[in-house]
């Protein structure tokens, strides 16, 4: 670590982390809900837990991010953090924050109330105040970052870093647009939803993987810089218009399934693009970093994303499928395959990466964290499988068969079964990660002879960092 | 580790011109495209509706766009020799024709919903805004573009505007025959 004020990082990966078990423990009871639909249903009604495990996704994923910004942003600007007061501040915002949503949702005491109630529009249930500090966090963590960058070195990294912040809070604050037209609340809820994992997240994603391209492959900056660019063009040029798939049946002019359609369809081509990146960077440079587990979730990251956001997303964007596949498990497939490639595995490849060097050690558990990658990743596709199949037959039953909603959700039953099975996979991969990370061996494992070798003779070899 | 020389450093103008020109083709190649799959569906309709459509005003915009991306070519090859005021003229000219082009654009708007087509009209009437309405707003961006580079008058800048320009004038000259002419 060369900065003190990258510490930060540390204390916002550690509250992610926590959202992140907790997330994929609400999963796991939804799971079984589908399996055995009275499971809860008193205490922990399915649309609350439903709730929290969306909210708690994606401030978590949120909180990575900031994470990540705090550790790499002194790094490329080559100077401390503006104000590790500030970053605390929002931090406790955010906490405080996240505690009053999980109590007003599993309490309901405000029903209705215009700053304390919740909202019920899907991810931005949040109630109004939290929504204030929400974005009051936002303003100073912009605040606090771009002092940061303006007053230190400027690289492609954090310009674009920078780009995809700003973007996403301003975004954000069409989540207090909510017109009662309920054609025009879906069209300003989307601005937030698809903008965000589609435009300003993208940024976000393609910056974070070039730093890390950088420092496991030892890269020339130019190159990565180069690629960058290119990404984040097709990344915007595609993905603003590209709102219009989720135009298609809301009440928005005919047109739009065509710009739609059009537009989403090359979104395809920043996640195709990303995963080329990722994997021509590492076939051109150095292969010898020790944060092997690393390296692994940033390939991980764009390889799933590419599949997750580009192949299962282009599944079901042209108008004509998705007439057919609107809101089926097809989609819930495409969220989860999407989100966990692109945002969850960026988050766990960059913590993979910061928390030794955070921790002032060599890379630890490295074997572990692998294993607790294949675990996790296989699980969340063998679930994105079942889901895909669930969602065909659903999509013949009900759209083409014309059979009545519930019918055909009893004959999909052996579909929901096998997701909890996959679910139970993830769910172990997850506690097996944050077992690697968070308690360090005792153990110092030597360089082997091979790694020892290099050390004493190649001068360009870096050892652990 | 020294990069090799990559065949990104070969184009003209700046590589992001380039992104940019390839994703416009393929948008503007997806909506032509569409349009023929959906017109096989309903010739007669399509055949119909193309009847209201000012062919002899798209003709001379096709000329005049064309003229324009001449003239920018000699504004950017002269920019290159050195020739800045020369340069600054054709590209003046190639910016005064893209706005005589979106004047005769806008009457044929103004006449068609004065005759009470929109763009829900018919499907053809649909791709035909969507795709000469989202040409268009190429043309407005490259009357602010071409002044910009040339009032800098930098070789580099030029060619990429220049590029630019004539990326606008191709798909027109796609546009035109598939939507105005094609039986
Ligand atoms: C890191 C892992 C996970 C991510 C990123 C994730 C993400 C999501 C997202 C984005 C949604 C909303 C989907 C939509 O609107 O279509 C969702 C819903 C859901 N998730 Fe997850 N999830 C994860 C893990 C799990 C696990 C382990 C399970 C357990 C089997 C699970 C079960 C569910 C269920 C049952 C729903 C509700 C679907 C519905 O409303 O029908 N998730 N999840
Ligand atoms: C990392 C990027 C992405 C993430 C995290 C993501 C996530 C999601 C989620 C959670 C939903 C469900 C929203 C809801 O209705 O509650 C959704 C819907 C959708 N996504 Fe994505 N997505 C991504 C990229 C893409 C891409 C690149 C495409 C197209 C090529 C795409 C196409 C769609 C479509 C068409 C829908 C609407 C499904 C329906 O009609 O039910 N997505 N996405
Ligand atoms: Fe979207």
């Amino acid at each position: 670590m060369k900065y003190q004020s990258q510490k930060i990082a540390l204390a916002y990966f550690l509250v992610a982390m926590a959202l992140f078990a907790v997330q994929v423990t609400l999963g796991l009871v939804m799971g079984w809900v589908y399996v055995d639909g009275n499971f809860l249903s008193e205490i922990l009604p399915f649309n609350i837990a439903r709730m929290l495990h969306t909210n708690s996704l994606i401030v978590w994923l949120l909180l990575g991010f900031f994470g990540a910004a705090y550790y790499l942003i002194p790094e490329e600007a080559e100077r401390e953090i503006h104000s590790t007061k500030l970053a605390w501040l929002q931090l406790a915002i955010f906490v405080l924050g996240t505690a009053g949503v999980v109590v007003t949702y599993l309490f309901n005491l405000f029903e209705g109330n215009f700053l304390l109630g919740k909202e019920g529009r899907e991810f931005l249930e949040q109630p109004k105040w939290v929504k204030a500090g929400i974005v009051v966090a936002a303003l100073i963590f912009l605040y606090n970052v771009s002092m940061t960058v303006l007053a230190g070195r400027k690289t492609a990294i954090t310009n674009i870093l920078l780009l995809g912040l700003w973007g996403l809070s301003l975004l954000f604050l069409f989540a207090f647009v909510n017109p009662s037209n309920l054609a025009l609340d879906k069209m300003y809820w989307w601005y937030v939803v698809h903008l965000w994992v589609e435009g300003t997240w993208e940024l976000v994603m393609a910056s974070i993987l070039a730093f890390l391209m950088l420092k496991l492959t030892g890269v020339d900056r130019e190159v990565v810089e180069k690629w960058l660019y290119v990404i984040v063009a097709a990344a915007l040029f595609s993905g603003i218009l590209g709102t219009g798939h989720h135009y298609y049946w809301i009440g928005t002019p005919g047109y739009w399934q065509w710009i739609g359609s059009i537009f989403s369809s090359l979104e395809v081509v920043p996640f195709f693009a990303m995963m080329a990146f990722a994997f021509v960077m590492v076939w051109k440079g150095r292969r010898d970093h020790p944060n092997k587990a690393a390296l692994l979730w940033s390939l991980g990251c764009a390889t799933l994303a590419f599949f997750g956001a580009g192949v299962w997303g282009f599944l079901h964007t042209l108008h004509g499928v998705n007439y057919y596949t609107h809101g089926t498990q097809i989609t819930a497939a495409h969220g989860h395959l999407a989100f966990f490639g692109a945002y969850v595995s960026l988050n766990l490849a960059i913590i993979s990466y910061a928390m030794p060097v955070l921790k002032g050690r060599d890379p630890y558990n490295q074997v572990l964290n692998m294993a607790s990658f294949w675990l996790m990743s296989g699980g969340m596709v063998f679930m994105t499988f079942t889901l895909t199949f669930a969602g065909t037959v659903q999509t013949h039953l009900q759209r083409v068969n014309g059979e009545a909603f519930m019918d055909v959700q009893d004959q999909l039953w052996i579909f929901y079964a096998m997701r909890f099975g996959s679910g139970v996979a993830v769910v172990l991969g997850v506690a097996l990660f944050l077992y690697a990370i968070l308690v360090p061996g005792k153990e110092i494992i030597e360089p082997g002879p091979l790694e020892q070798d290099r050390i004493a003779h190649d001068p360009d070899h870096v050892a652990a960092e | 580790m020294a990069e090799a020389r990559s065949a990104f450093d070969d184009l003209p103008g700046d590589l992001m011109i380039w992104v940019l020109i390839v994703s416009e083709l393929l948008v503007f190649g997806a909506g032509l495209a569409a349009f023929l799959g959906v017109r096989i569906t309903d010739p007669a309709g399509f055949a119909a509706a193309q009847d209201h459509l000012h062919r002899a005003a798209a003709g001379v915009n096709t000329v005049v766009l064309v003229t324009s991306g001449w003239l920018a070519a000699l504004g950017a090859q002269a920019v290159e020799a050195g020739r800045l005021g020369r340069g600054r003229r054709f590209l003046a000219g190639a910016t005064v024709l893209g706005a005589l082009f979106l004047a005769i654009k806008a009457a044929e708007y103004g006449d068609m919903a004065a005759a009470g087509i929109g763009i829900e009209t018919h499907a053809f009437f649909t791709f035909y805004y969507l795709v000469t309405g989202f040409h268009a707003a190429h043309v407005a961006a490259g009357i602010v573009v071409l002044p910009l580079v040339a009032a800098r008058a930098r070789a580099r800048e030029v060619e990429a505007g220049v590029a630019f320009w004539h990326m606008v004038d191709l798909v027109w000259v796609l546009v035109f025959p598939v939507l105005y002419l094609l039986r």
